[in-house]
């Protein structure tokens, strides 16, 4: 029988504290940044523009469609070689997870504009609202509220995706954890305390999400 | 007198579908046309390409003041053209389409506030205003939703005048209705043709339109097939194709 030994997380428990500090603050940041890029490269799908509608689907594509630690790798290790520019690890890191979100929060995002009825854009239209206000003024709000539970459900997995950011020596839960493990010889303990921290954070976010779908679904 | 209302050569297809052949008609200033024909004629196509919500082909429309034309040679009003056109031609439609997410006073106040950047408070009193004149002053502060079709109807009606436009375009404007709520929409419609309001009504009740129409135009295929004063386009119809389509109405009493 394994003899557990959470004593030695608890000697750690600093490590630990900051290494989720760093989780929680790299989500905000990219959960925030990718939806302003999701928000953008959602309407230009929908734009009268055959250039704009070309180029967001090729970025949307293109980075829905390549595993996240190939994108990681490629933007920290590749792209210094081709284009000269060096970012730090966390300076790729953020701006990876940002486009890689951005993609799946702009499919969100133009699917939920295109759910509004058309009546609604041509009554405002028809008020005289150049097309701008009537996607700020009518289109959104709506869109929005049915946007909210998919949005939050990605935000959910963009949190769990930057875990793969240690793959870059950013100093996340998982990579300060993976130090722990490998000074303390206590890989079982670390690992499954990382485990439970992850459970722990996203628990109540789930149940948000959840009222937030019961609610969408009566309100409809 | 100028009609305030006059197109010309009016064109439009759907790829290779083609919806209006060749639309010539003119309103004058306070008067009320019918628009009546069979399904697909192109009515719907024919009111939304009046306030530009559908681009016609070719041809030539002139609303008060403002003239586009259409076709090889004339370039398509600019975005910007297009709203400041739309918000002096108020359009009601079938489905009512008003904003679920507001008030039934913002739905009203919305045009003036953000297309006219009116100031607050007269929005408001201006809505309210237009809802007691439709009826609805008791309805002021809820959200559509929890109102009958009538009463929406009511409201949308209320939301284009706010505008204040020169011409009110109604299409079906009572089809969604039970028909115990057909009565308040066209009672509103009757009270704004006897204020003068310029109108092109397409509707399916055909005792209505004898009433309040002055001219009757009956449409089949994408053309205006027959047309004059409504008691003689209804009562005494000359083209065949009108008579086979009012026989349906007749025989319903
Ligand atoms: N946006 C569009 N794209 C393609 N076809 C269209 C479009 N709008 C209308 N049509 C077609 O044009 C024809 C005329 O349609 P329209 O809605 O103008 O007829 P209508 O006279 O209003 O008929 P109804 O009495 O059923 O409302 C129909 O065959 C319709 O399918
Ligand atoms: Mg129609």
């Amino acid at each position: 029988m394994y003899q557990w030994h959470f004593d030695i997380v608890w000697s750690y428990r600093w490590l630990f504290l900051n290494g989720t500090a760093i989780t929680v603050g790299l989500t905000i940041s990219v959960v925030f940044l990718g939806l302003l890029v999701g928000l953008v490269a959602g309407i230009a799908q929908l734009s009268h523009s055959a250039a704009a509608r070309w180029s967001s689907w090729l970025y949307i594509e293109m980075f829905r469609l390549t595993p996240l630690l190939v994108l990681l790798l490629w933007v920290y290790y590749a792209l210094p070689i081709m284009t000269g520019i060096k970012l730090d690890a966390l300076t790729s890191a953020v701006m990876t997870l940002t486009l890689y979100g951005g993609s799946f929060y702009a499919e969100i995002i133009r699917a939920g504009i295109v759910s509004i009825d058309r009546g609604q854009s041509e009554a405002g239209l028809a008020l005289g609202m150049p097309p701008g206000s009537v996607m700020r003024r009518i289109v959104l709000p709506q869109a929005i509220k049915r946007m909210i539970p998919p949005l939050m459900n990605q935000s959910i997995i963009q949190f769990k995706n930057t875990s793969l950011v240690s793959v870059l020596a950013v100093p996340d839960l998982l990579y300060q954890g993976q130090l722990v493990a490998m000074e303390t010889y206590r890989a079982l303990e670390v690992y499954t305390m990382i485990a439970i921290i992850y459970f722990i954070v996203l628990l109540p976010l789930t149940v948000v999400v959840k009222r937030a779908e019961n609610h969408l679904a009566q309100s409809n | 007198m100028t009609p305030k209302i006059e197109i010309s050569g009016l064109r439009k297809s759907f790829g290779a579908l083609t919806v209006l052949r060749d639309i010539n008609l003119h309103v004058e200033p306070g008067q009320v046309v019918a628009l009546i024909g069979p399904s697909g004629s192109g009515k719907s196509t024919l009111l939304r390409c009046i306030n530009l919500l559908v681009m016609p082909n070719s041809g030539h429309i002139r609303v008060g003041s403002d003239s586009f034309s259409f076709g090889p040679g004339s370039k398509p009003p600019a975005v910007m053209q297009q709203a400041r056109f739309r918000s002096s031609t108020g359009m009601v439609f079938q489905h009512f389409n008003l904003f679920p997410h507001m008030t039934v006073l913002q739905n009203v106040m919305e045009g003036p506030v953000s297309v006219k950047k009116m100031p607050k408070a007269q929005a408001v009193s201006l809505a309210q205003a237009l809802l007691a004149k439709v009826g609805l002053s008791d309805k002021v502060n809820v959200f559509p939703t929890t109102l009958s079709g009538g009463q929406k109807q009511r409201v949308s009606i209320a939301r284009s005048l706010a505008m204040e436009p020169e011409v009110m375009l109604f299409d079906e404007a009572t089809s969604a209705l039970d028909p115990e709520l057909v009565g308040e929409v066209l009672g509103v419609i009757r009270k704004l043709a006897a204020e003068g309001m310029t109108m092109i009504i397409v509707t399916h009740e055909i005792s209505f339109a004898r009433e309040v129409a002055d001219r009757v135009l009956f449409m089949r295929d994408g053309l205006i097939v027959e047309q004059g004063p409504a008691r003689e386009v209804i009562g005494n119809p000359k083209e065949e194709a009108t008579k086979v389509f009012l026989s349906h109405f007749h025989t319903r009493g």
